[in-house]
């Protein structure tokens, strides 16, 4: 399973969103896209999933353009967990994550055994088990999330894409929510995901994709893009190396002195 | 008293035994639903200027609708079967299939709206609708055939619906909120266009006179050819209408999670939209303008069903029917030996109940 972005860039009203980007999401990895507020880490993902078409370049699953798919083939090899998680219905929590399995089953079959149990699944492997009977739009904004990962989970896609996953995530479940996806990597699937936390990526992505104002100033493993001279400029602060008493490094940022760059 | 129509539902899927299937609650409400609706239905045959008796009624209706030789009405009297067969049961059909396209429309109109308020109204296709069937009144046309009144209608509906969406639409994509912006401000433009045409033709009190009592709504001397003008399209905007249930579902989550999920947004809007526009079409063509159907029974039955669409769309058409049969009985003799017009009548039990629903449900709901 591998996704690709070649010199993908997507303009809308003349206005350009992202240019140039080449990347890679593959099996067995978690790649992390990050970058200032506007830069584009959500564009690249939607591209990714074949929600956007790239204006110029291709997005590709395995070699095709995602383009030439049929939606619903898409549907069940990408999943893709939105940044809104609003749930305006009073959906249970068991119907939302149930419509993970929408693109495996006919227009007016119902659930099959082997359905019900990949929602099962879902259901407790992003801890909303317990809420499966409680109205979606009755929970709170983390429980929510949660909901959507395992709507995403229940679709068994090949590759998940997730914006910024842990926004709203108190810290157990944001550390629970990083831990899952890397454990779904390590079952082989791609799992690409836009974060803030530099620290979190650090700790468990496998790949980087630092972006800047549209363009993709640096793809690679961890330790080849989160580094100061990269990190520094793009997001316009100081960066300070703390080793832990666990050994590990932690990052410190501040704040440059003086008006912001792009002021 | 608050009746508590949602915890109605959870009462009934918690006594179904949880959350396993979508289906519990719809397996307590449409039977209830139906059984409603043949009592209204029968009422609505039975009940009028003339009574005839329940017992008669069942019998002349079965006797028609079952092969001949079934059953002898030979005792029952001629004009009792005239009653029953050529006026009261198009008419009570008429209602029936009004009621159901409207709620069906509006059900469909609020699933892709993401918006509780959506109704044919919103998206100015019932009054597309309406100024066509002015358009023929006031051309005439409607004193040579029965038909053309429909024709007119549906005519306006669509040219109301076209305009909306390109207007609304650029390179083949209509986002839902520009789509109602143009809806609201085209439906504006549209009423004023009726309005000033209507005020024209005051000059003749005789036709200004049938094109208002025509905009209150109204199934006065409704018959077969009214049936038979109506009924096929309202059988195809349904058909479309549960077609995509499924996808209706996924477009409650928003376009992008459709999306990802496997849905063709863009294809879902245009067929639900026509399939909307169809079934308000063949509505305003038969009844006149009847408001708040669309917008009162949908929510009613989200509120004792869930947003599902699968038993949504059949529980708000077998609702919306009953709730149009009934508000015509009520019509028709309240006041004998005039008739109050069907509008009237449902907005006079709609609006409250649509008011109600905003002060207690806001939370419930969850979509205020």
């Amino acid at each position: 399973m591998s996704l690709f972005l070649r010199n993908a860039g997507i303009e809308i009203d003349g206005r350009s969103l992202i240019r140039d980007v080449s990347l890679s999401v593959e099996s067995e990895r978690v790649t992390a896209v990050v970058g200032p507020n506007g830069s584009g880490k959500s564009t690249v993902l939607r591209l990714l999933a074949g929600l956007w078409e790239p204006t110029k370049g291709l997005a590709e699953l395995n070699g095709q353009s995602l383009a030439r798919l049929p939606r619903q083939a898409i549907a069940r090899q990408v999943t893709f967990v939105p940044q809104d998680t609003r749930v305006d219905f009073a959906f249970t929590v068991r119907d939302v994550v149930a419509m993970g399995r929408y693109p495996h089953v006919g227009r007016f079959d119902s659930l099959g055994d082997a359905d019900v149990e990949a929602v099962n699944a879902a259901l407790s492997r992003a801890d909303v088990a317990h809420l499966e009977d409680r109205f979606a739009n009755e929970l709170s904004g983390g429980e929510r999330q949660r909901v959507l990962i395992a709507r995403s989970l229940a679709t068994e896609a090949g590759a998940i894409l997730l914006d910024e996953p842990t926004a709203s995530l108190d810290i157990d479940h944001s550390l629970e929510t990083l831990e899952l996806l890397q454990e779904l990597a390590s079952e082989g699937k791609a799992v690409a995901v836009a974060l803030h936390d530099l620290n979190a990526v650090m700790r468990w992505a496998d790949q980087v994709a630092l972006m800047n104002e549209g363009r993709l100033e640096a793809f690679g493993a961890v330790g080849d893009v989160v580094r100061d001279d990269l990190i520094e400029p793009v997001f316009g602060v100081k960066v300070e190396h703390v080793r832990v008493a666990s050994g590990n490094e932690t990052l410190i940022f501040h704040r440059l002195q003086g008006p912001r760059a792009d002021a | 008293m608050r009746a508590n129509l949602s915890h109605l539902r959870r009462r009934l899927s918690a006594t179904l035994g949880g959350g396993e299937t979508w289906l519990s609650p719809a397996l307590v409400v449409l039977p209830v639903v139906s059984a409603l609706l043949a009592i209204a239905a029968v009422a609505g045959v039975a009940i009028g200027s003339t009574g005839v008796a329940w017992e008669t009624v069942v019998r002349i209706l079965a006797a028609k609708v079952l092969p001949t030789g079934w059953i002898e009405i030979g005792s029952v009297s001629e004009a009792d079967q005239a009653i029953v067969w050529l006026i009261r049961a198009p008419r009570i059909i008429v209602a029936g299939l009004v009621g159901a396209a409207l709620a069906v429309a509006g059900t469909q109109l609020q699933g892709i709206f993401r918006n509780p308020l959506a109704e044919s109204s919103i998206i100015g296709v019932s009054q597309g609708a309406a100024l066509g069937a002015v358009v023929a009144f006031i051309a005439g046309w409607t004193a040579s055939s029965a038909l053309w009144l429909p024709l007119a209608a549906f005519v306006g509906a669509f040219l109301a619906l076209f305009a909306v969406y390109m207007i609304a639409s650029r390179a083949g994509r209509a986002p839902v909120a520009t789509l109602l912006l143009a809806g609201i401000a085209l439906g504006a433009m549209i009423t004023a266009c009726s309005s000033l045409l209507i005020s024209l033709s005051f000059v003749d009190w005789q036709v200004a006179g049938e094109i208002v009592f025509w905009i209150m709504g109204g199934l006065d001397s409704r018959t077969w050819t009214h049936v038979v003008i109506c009924a096929p399209f309202v059988a195809l905007g349904l058909l479309v209408a549960f077609w995509h249930s499924r996808d209706l579902d996924l477009m409650l989550l928003g376009e992008e999670t459709a999306t990802s999920l496997g849905a063709d947004v863009e294809r879902v809007r245009r067929a639900v939209l026509f399939a909307a526009a169809l079934l308000t079409a063949a509505a305003v063509s038969v009844s006149g303008v009847v408001g708040f159907v669309g917008l009162v029974v949908p929510h009613a039955m989200r509120l004792v069903l869930g947003p599902s669409h699968r038993t949504l769309l059949a529980a708000s058409a077998l609702a919306g029917a009953t709730f149009v049969i009934a508000c015509d009985l009520l019509a028709r003799t309240a006041n004998p030996p005039s008739e109050i017009r069907l509008g009237v009548v449902t907005a006079a039990f709609g609006a409250p109940f649509f008011l109600y629903l905003l002060r207690q449900r806001r939370k419930e709901i969850g979509y205020f």
